[in-house]
């Protein structure tokens, strides 16, 4: 059993670097905002803007559900912390409004990873390898540890997800989690919106058969990947799943067709990796 | 020619599907019956189970009866093939084939079931009386241990 998801975009920040209201910024003809509730909304139940007491009559602020920081000067863990208070029940997928790159499919990607059973799910960072506590789902087992954190006086996200009980997954998008926290740095990731509008992501189906259906537990699935080839794919899953046929002895089929191992995979292709067969 | 290959999850009937084949021009008739076996690889078979890719082993199962044809110049072919679980002593998968002359419907009956044993993607699992179960050429290929892990445990609940 899972809780429920609540989706809470963290709008708290100073934005003193930036010079301006970060949540106000504009990505994609919408305010940064708008981008993050409505990248959330698929896949939450509600979607709340986390807020300082002075922002909530904010004209941005004001149109959405919102919970206000309980203590103050504690950064985006404040917002974590409030939503916990006000709905403890709850799992919340936390989202700063910085995230000018963040797409639909390393979201999706993400409450897909979910692992309830532990205290959070984070990405590991491309770039140091670290948590990422601000794209990252918080179970409702994390609240006491956050409290007890808080309460020592810490106050960094990351460093509470360093030594908690995480589901690390890797990104499929290496660019997806680059905050923008300087007007350059916006303007990088604006530019890197405007080459590549396209995630390196790509939304396929996997069919399970046989030995590889009983290993997977499933017969098929729906699932976001990086991964370009079927050799990459089938990599990708051995790793998730106990698979022990080794891809020597597998064939590929690619919209139920014979494929090829380093074949480019598309959007929306239908895989299949093949178990040695036995008709007759 | 009526569509070559289908997949069955009620016996095959036979007779019907041998009637498909009946040509004034055909002087020969070859067909293959595959049973279920009681043993295999010296273990008592209780009973099987088959599974299909069945969009790609259609496909794959049309180009195996063209290229018979091509090949040995049949007149007709028909195949089916079970899906599901079978008891020892039932058809699992039956070849028939219509020709001008016995030779080239023997070969052309030989070659069918010959690919499609090899071709199609089909699997079985037998299900032993001692209680063990297995994938047919899966289990022994599984056997060779990795170097890489597989899967982080907890990490997918």
């Amino acid at each position: 059993m899972s809780a429920p998801l609540y989706g809470l975009v963290l709008t708290g920040g100073r934005s003193s670097r930036m010079g301006q209201d970060k949540a106000a910024l504009r990505v994609g003809g919408r305010s940064q905002l708008e981008h993050a509730t409505a990248l959330l909304a698929p896949h939450v139940a509600r979607v709340f803007v986390s807020v300082r007491r002075d922002q909530r009559a904010d004209p941005l602020r004001a149109g959405f559900e919102q919970i206000e920081d309980t203590h103050e000067d504690l950064g985006p863990i404040a917002g974590i912390v409030a939503a916990q208070e006000r709905f403890p029940e709850s799992a919340w997928l936390v989202l700063a409004c910085d995230l000018p790159l963040l797409d639909a499919a390393t979201l999706e990607f993400l409450v897909r990873a979910r692992a309830p059973g532990r205290l959070a799910t984070a990405f590991r960072s491309s770039h140091d390898a670290l948590p990422e506590p601000l794209c990252a789902v918080y179970e409702p087992g994390s609240r006491a540890a956050l409290i007890a954190y808080v309460a020592r006086g810490r106050n960094c996200p990351r460093k509470f997800l360093m030594g908690a009980d995480v589901h690390l997954i890797d990104e499929p998008n290496p660019r997806a989690l680059d905050n923008a926290n300087t007007p350059e740095e916006y303007a990088a990731a604006m530019n890197t919106r405007s080459e590549a509008p396209a995630a390196a992501t790509r939304r396929l189906t996997v069919q399970y058969f046989a030995l590889l259906r009983e290993q997977a537990g499933r017969g098929t699935e729906s699932l976001v990947t990086a991964a370009r080839t079927p050799r990459e794919l089938y990599a990708e899953l051995a790793h998730r799943y106990p698979f022990t046929l080794d891809p020597s002895v597998l064939r590929v089929a690619i919209n139920s067709e014979f494929g090829d191992w380093s074949a480019p995979l598309a959007e929306g292709d239908a895989v299949v990796f093949i178990p040695p067969v036995a008709g007759g | 020619m009526i569509a070559p290959f289908r997949f069955s999850r009620a016996p095959i009937d036979v007779a019907a599907l041998r009637a498909t084949l009946a040509d004034p021009a055909c002087g020969g008739y070859a067909a293959f019956e595959g049973w279920v076996r009681d043993h295999n690889e010296g273990q008592r078979v209780r009973h099987l189970e088959y599974e299909a890719y069945e969009a790609l082993a259609m496909r794959e199962a049309e180009r195996i009866v063209a290229e018979a044809a091509a090949r040995f110049g049949i007149a007709h072919a028909a195949c089916a093939h079970r899906v599901g679980d079978l008891a020892v002593g039932e058809l699992a998968v039956w070849v028939g084939v219509s020709a001008a002359h016995r030779d080239e419907a023997f070969r052309a009956c030989r070659y069918i079931i010959d690919e499609i044993k090899h071709r199609l993607p089909i699997w079985k699992k037998e299900h032993y009386l001692n209680g063990d179960s297995g994938w047919v050429n899966c289990e022994r290929c599984a056997a060779a241990p990795h170097e890489h892990a597989h899967g982080r445990p907890g990490a997918h609940p």
